[in-house]
């Protein structure tokens, strides 16, 4: 293999090893947004599983419990929003941020007291998660390109990575294709339609909410545990955020928004592959700028310039009984 | 045989106003009833009554002989009654199916009873001739498919009783002669149907028997047939409307307002206005009257700057209104102010008033940019000192400049509305429903308020669906059904059952 | 839920009893830590308010606050939620840095201090201008908006500050200002204050506070933006032009959050770096919305803010187990109760108050 293919094969893996992150995040705003109720405070819930994973999982050596850990944190978090959204029905912005602001400080200020190593937790060492070798990997280990494609592309992963790529299909499948799925859907389009319908439009929006708050949780396990084997303060870096935007830029749809997470996680390697590269014809491009494009992008669909980005209609508005 | 439906002493009401009183009648099993009355009859709090959104004070509701009781629409729907209701309760991006599945999905799966379902829907939609594809997806159905979807809903919920509100409100003539034959074949399945209108077209075109409401109670429960327009419009309008509020002789100065051949679409091609035409002279009331719904909410946006028409001609004081070449209304209203004309707003609360500003600051809304000093700020010593005095000449209460309006009560928020746009003294008055939701005594002086305006030389538009009000304050009256002007009047022609037949659709033959 | 209280419950009564609980949580919080809450408040209050040179850096702070808070509670008056101050203050710190590399040799101080505070305040509203348009006419929500601007900004950043590196330097920072560049220190005048950097920018931001008020609460255009925030439908009856309105107010809440740099750059460090706004544009946002969007309030939240991030940084020196990042915390519970659960209290205050009567 030459110097060339190393960078794009590093990228593809890059790529499919920073996908889950926001694929977990994605999919728990989609069912959260998808009923009515704007989830911005991804950041937060990720941020905070991402630590409770990892001081559980160092300090009972076992990354289950750790990630176990994590989905209740992250559940809390979650009910927390919607009992201000849903039966305050307060301001779901302000919450999502002030669970964001809040999350980030109380992560760091925990993790400097029970460890005493700067808001950070020790590494986990041997206690991660294991990656998964595919069966016969040995066996095409020789082959050029399938080989190599099969043992490090495919497979060679974290079990959270399948679960996350797993997760989308199922996500589809729920949404489009099952009762649950009908009902939240109506509730964010016109929650007055579901109710007169006879669904309960509160119940399911605090479901929806603690799915998302299920979900979300594997994004922190993921990051901590897998990833880095610690967790370090902040170090969601806007990744919740990033998750929230390749929903908008998948207008809300799984599938969408899985291709969405996929070019960030793209742009993320590319950005590390291409520092001090020189291009053809344009010579060095900062990482900085690379960085730049999946917001941009953003921007650009929020416009309306690209493809019209529709939210859930009744996104963001508590439900009121009309009668 | 037993009646589908028998309301027995029917009496409901909303704090001090007497929604329903003493309501009784009977609709036989496999008719078309339909139910009549004026805006405030009482028509849409009975039926609200039989789909179980409210519960009477007193009285009983027979169902096939049997008294029921009511208490929410989920009974209502298992004793077989469906309503489709003016505003669609539909999932805008979801499929006719998928609408109707919503509540009743039975089981886990959509999948498992999706086909059964739609097997069943496009049976239900041969059988009743509804042409509507289960599989569309809502917002690419027209208005009328949609309300179709609405009826297909009801029926595959097995309703026996289907309650249609105000249906042909959106239609257009053809999708109104689709309906009535979807309606002529639930008959003859045995079906009965109550529809609910004020468009006594219909009422002769379709119906077997007819109720007519007025003030909350029942005029006449009468077989259609043997019955004509003039007595439908007498019931729905009949009784002695007395003026007796003094006014200056008819004298009206030179045209203020002309408009001719207005029209109005919305989005989906729906024709809101067509062909309006009138003009409207200094020192004149002319007051538009008709149910609500008809296009009388739209003029007045267009003619106070808050919406652009399709297409006409609008003469303001001999010169076009600026409407120009914008593609929207946004700050067209402050343009129109400038020019003289004023606006009392049918929705006080939306429109009108700021809730959570004080009374002193609503009395400058929409004029803030006129009283502002050379540096661009407000002199609030001023505009309190106005206020008080605006006050008490208007006599709102209570007497405190500083509260928010939002805790007056409406009959003295709209005083400070009225107060307002008189004291800019405009050339043209537009004035929409301005006693809704206002106490006996203070409408009174609303309305000694606009003759006085009047009598100085403004000219007057009124909105009003009341037609004691109209009969008070009017000097020509214009009738409004469909989005078209039906027919005009002076105000010694005032004649009920002439009104009442230009309100329900019957233009001068 | 609010029409039923009485203007001094809503003003004052609920503000207070929100603001109580964030603090209350924290002071769990610091008990759970093993700490006294009583006696970090002490040391908090020694050290941000009772110390001079303490207080001067909470004022210090506070300045840079002020200008936030405005930023984020003016555009709050027009019913918009500007998240992007972050990013805002941010940019206009370029735009702070080119007018001075420019200038710094060539003007004297009196002329230089204005250019660099129209430098910031340009930059600052160019930043918000993209959201602000994409709202008014295209209904973008101007939330998502700024947040990407702010995550833009930190790359654009990124790239320019490593281009204005002066060679043979490593620290990732623009060369320093000429002396002339730097605002006029109080310790000049209060030599009490000690080697703080409290400068005038603090005067700067009071006489913000005070055209904030008068504009938004007597001059004819507060009056059009409040009726727009409050109702739009009214707003649009009343003749407003809603989308100027939205632009010009998103521009003003960039300016605002850009003059934020002038304290922290030409007051303090003298030098663009990286991440100098080190969140004082969220820290704008707890401002606004516990100052329920009024001077005063404002005035009085970047104050306990300012305390926050020095009382705080002292209390973290003294006490290992409640570090710096605490203030984000209580950041975070500030917002969540003056902002998300703002009516947390109302119906209980309105039950007590109906059983007085």
């Amino acid at each position: 293999m030459t110097l060339d293919d190393l960078h794009i094969g590093s990228i593809l893996v890059s790529t499919v090893r920073n996908a889950p992150v926001l694929i977990f995040a994605g999919m728990a705003g989609l069912f959260a947004e998808r009923s009515g109720v704007i989830d911005i405070g991804l950041e937060g819930k990720i941020l905070a599983s991402a630590f409770v994973s990892a001081a559980v999982a160092f300090t009972t050596q076992n990354p289950w419990y750790g990630v176990m850990a994590g989905i209740v944190v992250s559940m809390m978090l979650a009910s927390l929003q919607a009992y201000i959204a849903i039966t305050q029905k307060g301001n779901q912005l302000v919450a999502g941020i002030a669970i964001n602001i809040a999350m980030s400080g109380l992560t760091f200020v925990v993790a400097q007291y029970i460890f005493q190593q700067g808001g950070r937790t020790p590494d986990l060492g041997q206690a991660r998660l294991f990656d998964v070798v595919l069966p016969g990997t040995a066996a095409v280990e020789g082959i050029p390109f399938i080989g190599w494609v099969y043992a490090h592309l495919i497979g060679g992963h974290s079990v959270l990575v399948y679960m996350a790529f797993a997760l989308v299909p199922l996500v589809h499948w729920i949404v489009y294709h099952s009762r649950f799925g009908l009902r939240l859907r109506a509730c964010g389009e016109n929650p007055h339609a579901a109710d007169a319908a006879g669904v309960s439009v509160e119940r399911q929006r605090y479901m929806a909410m603690l799915i998302a708050g299920f979900l979300c949780s594997f994004s922190g396990a993921y990051l901590s545990i897998v990833q880095s084997g610690f967790f370090l303060r902040d170090m969601s870096a806007g990744a919740g955020y990033l998750a929230l935007t390749a929903m908008v830029f998948g207008n809300w749809r799984p599938l969408y928004t899985f291709m969405g997470c996929l070019m960030f996680g793209f742009f993320g390697a590319v950005q590390i592959q291409i520092e001090g590269v020189e291009l053809p014809g344009i010579g060095r491009l900062p990482g900085a700028m690379i960085q730049m494009v999946p917001y941009v992008l953003t921007v650009i669909v929020l416009a309306g310039l690209m493809a019209k980005s529709v939210a859930p209609k009744s996104l963001g508005i508590p439900f009121v009984k009309s009668r | 045989m037993q009646p589908a439906v028998e309301f027995r002493g029917i009496s409901k009401h909303f704090g001090a106003v007497k929604a329903n009183t003493d309501v009784s009648f009977a609709i036989a099993k496999g008719s078309i009833h339909g139910l009549v009355g004026e805006n405030g009859a009482g028509k849409s709090t009975l039926m609200s009554i039989l789909y179980g959104y409210y519960r009477a004070d007193g009285g009983d509701i027979l169902l096939d002989g049997q008294a029921c009781r009511i208490h929410n629409s989920q009974d209502a729907i298992a004793l077989g009654i469906g309503m489709v209701h003016q505003h669609f309760m539909l999932v805008e991006n979801m499929t006719v199916l998928d609408n109707v599945m919503l509540g009743s999905e039975g089981g886990f799966k959509l999948q498992s009873k999706r086909a059964a379902v739609e097997a069943k829907l496009r049976e239900i939609c041969a059988r009743y001739r509804l042409d509507v594809d289960p599989l569309a997806t809502i917002h690419d159905l027209s208005v009328g498919a949609q309300q179709r979807v609405e009826i297909l809903k009801q029926i595959y919920r097995s309703a026996n009783i289907l309650i249609l509100d105000e249906p042909t409100a959106v239609l257009t003539a053809q999708e109104t002669a689709s309906l009535f034959e979807i309606l002529r074949l639930f008959k003859e399945q045995g079906k009965t149907i109550i529809l609910i209108t004020h468009k006594l077209q219909e009422i002769l075109d379709i119906t077997d028997t007819v109720t007519v409401m007025r003030g909350g109670r029942v005029i006449g429960a009468v077989p259609t047939a043997g019955t004509t327009k003039e007595d439908l419009a007498n019931m729905m309008v009949g009784r002695p409307i007395e003026n007796n509020l003094p006014r200056a002789p008819y004298n009206p100065g030179a045209p203020v307002l002309r408009v001719e051949n207005l029209q109005l679409s919305d989005d989906q091609q729906v024709k809101l206005l067509a062909d309006i035409g009138f003009t409207l002279r200094a020192g004149e009331i002319v007051a538009i009257a008709g149910v609500s719904g008809n296009g009388q909410s739209e003029l007045m946006e267009i003619l106070s700057g808050m919406r652009l028409p399709t297409s006409g001609k609008l003469e303001f004081l001999g010169k076009d209104l600026p409407f120009g070449t914008r593609s929207d209304a946004d700050g067209l209203p402050r343009t129109f102010r400038e020019l003289g004309i004023a606006h009392v707003p049918e929705d006080r609360l939306r429109d009108g008033v700021v809730k959570a500003f004080s009374v002193m600051h609503n009395t400058i809304l929409g004029y803030q940019d006129k009283l502002k000093n050379k540096w661009g700020l407000l002199n609030f010593k001023a505009i309190a000192a106005r206020c008080d005095a605006l006050m008490k000449s208007f006599d709102v209460r209570p007497d405190n400049h500083d509260l928010r309006i939002g805790l007056l009560s409406g009959g003295n928020q709209q005083k400070v509305v009225i107060a307002r746009e008189v004291l800019a003294q405009p050339k043209l008055m537009l004035v929409g429903q301005p006693t809704r939701g206002v106490d006996i005594g203070t409408i009174e002086s609303i309305h000694k308020q606009l003759l006085a305006l009047r009598d100085s030389g403004v000219a007057i538009l009124l909105v009003s669906v009341e037609l004691e009000e109209v009969r008070a304050l009017a000097d020509r009256i214009l009738v409004m059904c469909g989005g078209r002007i039906t027919g005009e009047l002076k105000i010694e022609e005032f004649d009920t059952t002439r009104i009442g037949l230009l309100m329900g659709g019957m233009h001068k033959s | 839920m609010n029409k039923d209280l009485p203007r001094w419950a809503t003003a004052f009564a609920l503000p207070l009893l929100n603001l109580l609980s964030a603090l209350l949580v924290t002071a769990l919080v610091i008990h759970l830590l093993g700490e006294s809450p009583t006696e970090s408040l002490a040391i908090l209050i020694n050290s941000a308010v009772i110390n001079p040179e303490g207080l001067s850096y909470t004022l210090f702070y506070a300045s840079t606050f002020i200008f936030t808070g405005l930023a984020v509670s003016i555009a709050m008056e027009a019913g918009l939620f500007n998240i992007g101050a972050e990013g805002q203050m941010y940019f206009a710190g370029l735009g702070l840095t080119l007018a001075m590399l420019t200038f710094d040799s060539s003007l004297p101080a009196l002329f230089l201090i204005p250019v660099g505070m129209i430098g910031a305040a340009l930059f600052g509203a160019l930043w918000a201008f993209v959201p602000g348009y994409l709202q008014a006419k295209r209904g973008s929500h101007v939330v998502v908006t700024t947040i990407m601007f702010n995550y833009i900004a930190a790359a654009l950043m990124n790239t320019v500050i490593v281009k204005l590196v002066p060679p043979g330097e490593q620290n990732p920072a623009s060369r320093a200002f000429a002396a002339a560049a730097e605002m006029p220190r109080l310790n000049q005048w209060f030599p009490v204050l000690g080697e703080t950097p409290l400068n005038i920018s603090f005067f700067l931001a009071i006489i913000a506070l005070v055209i904030y008020g008068v504009v938004v609460s007597r001059s004819a255009w507060g009056f059009k933006l409040r009726a727009t925030g409050l109702n739009k439908h009214a707003a649009h009856y009343a003749g407003i032009r809603i989308s100027k309105m939205i632009i010009i107010v998103m521009l003003i809440s960039g300016a605002l959050a850009g003059l934020g740099s002038v304290n922290s750059i030409m007051g303090s460090t003298h030098y663009l770096s990286l991440n100098f706004v080190g969140g004082a544009g969220f820290i704008g946002i707890a401002i606004a919305l516990m100052g329920r969007q009024h001077p005063v309030g404002i005035f009085l939240s970047a104050l306990l803010f300012g305390s926050l991030t020095q009382g705080g940084f002292d209390l973290s020196l003294e006490k290992q187990n409640i570090p710096p990042e605490t203030v984000i915390l209580v950041q975070g519970l500030i917002i969540l109760f003056c902002g998300a659960m703002e009516n947390l209290y109302a119906p209980a205050l309105a039950k007590l108050l109906k059983l007085k009567k």
